[in-house]
């Protein structure tokens, strides 16, 4: 029995990093999910034949062994679907930090039973075991919890703002500290229950520590980083069980995790020390004072004038922003688009890494809008051709395209890989007001001779300039 | 005490080859990778589903059985939405084409 479980885990591993390679491009990704769906099928086969699983089933028959399995299976996979059909694509960040959310607690939760199982009930428990549970219930606690922050402030429903308060990120190191200590000793003697428990329940606050002080525009590195944390749990959990499909599928994932955090603190030109130690979402203080261009005026442009510029454009760059997002502006976006090119102006789209909430983000909304994904290109690959191109329209971007970062030393944000917007011939900037961005800096974009802005909600503005068009 | 450290060699080399794997990811492709992944971290359901099945005791049915939910959550949902975002991107549309081709 135990040679046909690891027969179908290794298939399954298999299928995993079979499926992943998929993934490394757009019209194999479909193919790659498939594989990885079906490694998933024979890992689960394999664990219902589990020798401890058959024993049960031996003694109790069918019904009694698979009652709960089938039907937690049934309402868990009813609730995935459901938040996974209906949940638009706007709120895509969302969805990811609260399944990491379920992750981390479902790792933490099996480490809690395991820890049950050997030590409260049989009474012995050796101490590999213990410190594989105990990174286990440690990376999925705080998963759970840093990843329903994360949900709240996504979703508005904790302020999104950084909260902050004395001596922050030194009382936060010294309880992951203390954490970490507790877990060494409970290592050292797992029959103490009390430390355990202690253990197992310092993390869930500590992820709350750890997000709370984190703004809304920092959610991309939270979210890559919590994915990462939701892998080593689920890691740890193989290391637990002694179980290799976990740890391999567990490792693929925080290896997945750090490089998307590397990718967002890159794209943000913060060292990975400076996030991972919280000071990020601090930069506003400071740089509030910074508003350099005070005394300066913008020029506004009317729905018409903005329409006039883009229909006499050969070529135009879209610099999307998690401003289109908010206003769901992306379908319009795509309408425009077609106008434009059935006019032979050929439209592209600039993404900048951090535009959005998440890696990707921006991708998956322009897809949605049936923009063919040839067209969405990445900074390296487009901006040396903002020079050649007479309109860059930015729809909800900000900091992304604020040419401080490329110029002045003083900015809080210089040194930021940025959109050339500016070298476009003109630029149209669409803007709900003349607030600053997560920054809390001014862009200069907004005061540069060859920049207009149109005021007003991204979707209503765009739907004006189509219907002007047409 | 040996098998801890051939966890650890195939934790080292998964992690290698994930790493690997994934940096061939484009940026385009990165929600998608996300939930992905998410979905395959859903794993943790095979540990659940031992202590959920095995019936150890009651305390392990119980955290067992709201673990399967938890990760069944993540595994069905994950692939579902992952494929729900991959079925929206398209190439370019062949009457798009003229305009678009300089593009790509």
């Amino acid at each position: 029995m135990i040679s046909q479980v690891e027969t179908l885990y290794l298939i399954a591993s298999f299928l995993f990093i079979l499926g992943l390679r998929g993934l490394t491009a757009a019209h194999t990704a479909r193919r790659g999910l498939i594989f990885a769906e079906l490694g998933m099928g024979f890992a689960i086969w394999g664990t219902l034949i589990h020798p401890d699983i058959m024993a049960r089933f031996e003694i109790a028959g069918f019904f009694e062994t698979y009652k709960w399995i089938l039907l937690t299976f049934f309402i868990g996979s009813a609730i995935g679907i459901a938040i996974s059909a209906l949940i638009p694509m706007t709120r895509m960040p969302e969805r990811i930090a609260l399944s990491h959310a379920f992750g981390g607690l479902a790792a933490a939760l099996v480490g809690v039973s395991e820890y049950y199982r050997e030590q409260v009930v049989a009474g012995h428990m050796d101490h590999t075991t213990m410190g594989a549970i105990g990174f286990e219930v440690l990376f999925g606690g705080l998963t759970f919890t840093g990843s329903l922050m994360a949900f709240g402030k996504l979703s508005g429903l904790i302020p999104g703002r950084n909260i902050t308060w004395p001596l922050q990120n030194q009382s936060n190191i010294l309880m992951f500290g203390g954490t970490f200590v507790l877990l060494v000793a409970v290592t050292i003697d797992p029959s103490n229950q009390i430390l355990f428990y202690a253990m197992a329940a310092m993390p869930l606050l500590l992820g709350i520590l750890f997000v709370a002080p984190i703004g809304g525009a920092d959610m991309p590195v939270v979210i890559t980083l919590l994915n990462s944390y939701a892998g080593l749990a689920a890691s740890a959990t193989g290391f637990a069980l002694d179980n290799n499909v976990l740890i391999i599928a567990g490792a693929i994932d925080g290896a997945s995790g750090f490089i998307l955090s590397v990718v967002m603190s890159k794209a943000m030109n913060r060292s990975f020390r400076n996030v991972l130690f919280g000071a990020f979402g601090k930069v506003d203080e400071e740089d509030a004072a910074m508003a350099a261009s005070g005394g300066e005026r913008v020029q506004e442009a009317s729905v018409g004038d903005a329409a006039m510029l883009l229909s006499g454009a050969g070529s135009v760059i879209v610099c999307p922003g998690y401003g289109m997002a908010v206003a769901q502006a992306q379908h319009v976006v795509g309408e425009l688009a077609e106008i434009l090119e059935a006019n032979g102006t050929q439209v592209r789209y600039a993404i900048h890494p951090v535009a959005g909430r998440m890696p990707g983000h921006m991708n998956v909304l322009l897809a949605e809008a049936k923009i063919p994904y040839t067209s969405l290109m990445e900074l390296e690959e487009i901006n040396e051709d903002f020079k050649n191109t007479d309109v860059a329209l930015v729809v909800g971007a900000n900091d992304v395209v604020n040419p401080a970062a490329k110029h002045n030393p003083a900015s809080s944000i210089y040194g930021m890989p940025v959109l050339n917007a500016d070298l476009a011939r003109s630029c149209i900037v669409l803007k709900r007001s003349m607030r600053p961005g997560f920054a809390g800096i001014e862009n200069e974009l907004f005061f540069a001779p060859n920049t207009v802005l149109t005021f007003g909600d991204a979707k209503d503005t765009l739907t004006k300039v189509v219907e002007a068009l047409s | 005490m040996l098998e801890i450290f051939l966890g650890l060699y195939i934790f080292m080399l998964a992690a290698f080859v994930g790493y690997g794997v994934i940096k061939g990811v484009p940026a385009l492709l990165h929600t998608p990778l996300m939930a992905f992944t998410n979905a395959i971290s859903g794993i943790s359901l095979v540990g659940s589903l031992v202590a959920a099945g095995a019936h150890y005791n009651n305390v392990s049915t119980v955290l067992g059985a709201i673990a399967v939910l938890c990760a069944t959550i993540n595994v069905v949902g994950g692939f579902w939405i992952t494929d729900r975002m991959l079925r929206m991107f398209k190439k370019q549309d062949p009457k798009a084409d003229a305009a678009g081709d300089a593009a790509s």
